[in-house]
């Protein structure tokens, strides 16, 4: 942003530090740290209640922290300079309904500063990405929920922000929707900018996203690459005629371990999986099944997170 | 600020509400004209004099000036209850205020475009029913420009109030609220006059302060005086009954109170702003 002096192109997107929020007796967020790298797709994963929203609202300057700082495009939290570049989907999107769609986009580029002239290629471009480009004239009142969703990620989209937070973008989009979704945050990292997703649909991030964030309580219990919070592949053998005293001889594959009837080898490159195989009926096992894999984010995310909340969690929590 | 002015002006046409005034005025001056015209025909019919005749038609007009002064301030208390409230509650003022919009320029911006379609609303409806009432009687006030800067602050004032409490309360409570206080601000201009007249200094000071606190009525003088004639300031004087009368003034509001009017506006929007500065969205 040349001559946005309050804007660093050099500093990550968001980079918060021990923040707080705390809403009566109520602790929203109790020390969040994390960085978003510019043109990064971030995700930030949580339960219900775990804080999402709050810090996307401290993140755009909607809400103050009660402690800890933070900068989003190197200004600080709320900077009016920085919000130029921000382009923000909120969770309950709701545009005027007396507008047309144009319209509405056109109002979001006033509001950002953009030249007139500009105003309406930038609108209908961004329509055009969202799927409304023929949609552009009609009343907003007249759209169902999903377009108007479609059209507060045009708004967010208007003008090429070099920070989108998308505050659960696909909660009333139909499955075409939601692929194109993706296809649109693919491509708005592919030209820069960072994307803050905010999601509950593990499925969705985890085919976005390049980091995550995983929150709960207010604090971040995991971070990083996806391939990191994800952990290592692992290999389950389900069988029998092996013993613990077999184990050293299948050694050279990674660590194996008992787990009931379960022989599990983490961390195990998968193709490895045949001569594993192999060398387990050599030593007389019979096998039963063989899995092999990571852990989905989902699992992950409820091994992380559910542990409190859902006694009834898969027993194998370390499963594939 | 201009930005949200234009957006909230364009609400009120495309919300088809600049349409439902002008509808409203419309039928408002023809009802003054008609009713009027008859009046005089009827005056003029039974040999009243047109000195009597004129004295006449000024209380009637006074008596619209109330009923659309009244009409004014519930418009205000209807638009400007809902204009920060139904915005937040509904999330189109955080989509906004998450661009570099500042709280207290979309709040002033909110304000102004409404204080637009009220002025507007009371510029064309006052002047169109005096000038209907000078055509078809033949009375014009001395000055007809002071009593509709007067009706159009009143909505001012109250619209200010109104869009204090959006910030605070739901649209249906501030709405009532404010509309209350109205009432209970009129009521106590005229206590206070009865209390002038009779000299009871407790019921002038519940007026003063009163005004002080919504200076609504305080204005509301100024509609009265500048629709009187002269010659009926003149024969006022000293008459009990009109000098305690709300639809009589011997004289317009003092020039401070026309300044505190301006001065409580601007205290009341910024305290509004400072409000929703404090506001968690």
């Amino acid at each position: 942003m040349p001559g946005m002096p309050r804007v660093s192109l050099d500093m990550p997107a968001v980079e918060v530090t021990d923040l707080r929020k705390r809403y009566g007796h109520v602790e929203a967020l109790a020390g969040l740290t994390m960085t978003v790298g510019r043109g990064e797709v971030f995700g930030f994963l949580g339960p219900n209640g775990a804080g999402k929203t709050t810090t996307v609202k401290l993140l755009l300057g909607l809400a103050r922290p009660t402690s800890g700082s933070g900068r989003v495009l190197g200004a600080a939290l709320g900077d009016l300079e920085a919000r130029r570049q921000i382009g923000y989907l909120p969770e309950l999107f709701r545009y005027q309904p007396w507008l047309k769609a144009r319209e509405v986009l056109t109002l979001h580029g006033e509001l950002m500063g953009m030249p007139a002239a500009r105003r309406r290629p930038a609108a209908d471009e961004a329509l055009a990405l969202v799927g409304l480009a023929d949609r552009a004239g009609d009343l907003v009142g007249k759209f169902s929920k999903g377009m108007q969703q479609r059209l507060g990620l045009g708004a967010a989209l208007l003008g090429e922000p070099a920070l989108v937070v998308l505050d659960e973008p696909t909660s009333a989009l139909d499955p075409v929707g939601r692929v194109d979704v993706r296809g649109i945050v693919r491509s708005a990292a592919g030209r820069g900018a960072a994307v803050f997703l905010n999601s509950h649909l593990l499925s969705e991030v985890e085919q976005v996203c390049d980091q995550v964030a995983i929150i709960d309580h207010g604090r971040v219990v995991a971070s990083g690459e996806l391939d990191t919070v994800l952990g290592q592949a692992a290999t389950e053998v389900r069988l029998t005629g092996i013993t613990e005293s077999d184990l050293p001889a299948i050694e050279r594959f990674g660590p194996p371990t008992f787990e009931g009837d379960l022989l599990v080898v983490r961390p195990m490159d998968d193709a490895l999986v045949p001569d594993l195989v192999s060398q387990l009926v050599a030593m007389g096992a019979r096998i039963q099944e063989v899995r092999s894999g990571r852990s989905s984010l989902e699992q992950r995310f409820l091994e992380l997170v559910a542990g409190d909340r859902q006694p009834a969690a898969p027993p194998n929590g370390q499963g594939r | 600020m201009l930005t949200i002015a234009r957006l909230t002006i364009g609400e009120a046409a495309r919300r088809r509400v600049l349409w439902v005034l002008v509808i409203l005025a419309a039928i408002a001056v023809s009802l003054t004209a008609w009713g009027v015209s008859s009046l005089v025909s009827s005056a003029r019919d039974n040999g009243v004099t047109e000195l009597d005749l004129k004295f006449a038609v000024s209380q009637v007009l006074i008596f619209i000036a109330f009923m659309f002064g009244f009409v004014l301030v519930m418009t205000a208390a209807f638009f400007g209850s809902p204009a920060i409230a139904t915005d937040l509650e509904n999330g189109i003022a955080q989509a906004m205020l998450a661009r570099p919009l500042s709280r207290g320029s979309y709040l002033l911006g909110r304000w102004l475009g409404l204080a637009v379609v009220i002025v507007g609303y009371a510029v064309v409806s006052g002047f169109l029913a005096i000038g209907v009432v000078g055509i078809v009687s033949g009375y014009l006030p001395p000055d007809p420009i002071l009593p509709v800067a007067y009706l159009a602050g009143q909505a001012l004032v109250l619209l200010a109030l109104t869009v204090l409490l959006s910030t605070l309360l739901p649209p249906i409570a501030g709405g009532a609220i404010a509309v209350v206080a109205y009432g209970l601000a009129w009521m106590a201009g005229v206590l206070g006059k009865v209390g002038l007249v009779i000299g009871a200094t407790t019921l002038v000071g519940v007026s003063d302060a009163s005004r002080l606190l919504l200076p609504t009525d305080a204005l509301w003088q100024g509609v009265v005086f500048g629709l009187e004639p002269s010659f009926v300031i003149n024969a006022a004087e000293g008459q009990f009954v009109a000098r305690a009368s709300p639809f009589f003034a011997a004289s317009g509001p003092p020039p401070v109170i026309v300044a505190w009017s301006v001065v409580w506006v601007v205290a009341v929007l910024a305290l509004a702003v400072v409000q929703l500065r404090r506001r968690e969205l």
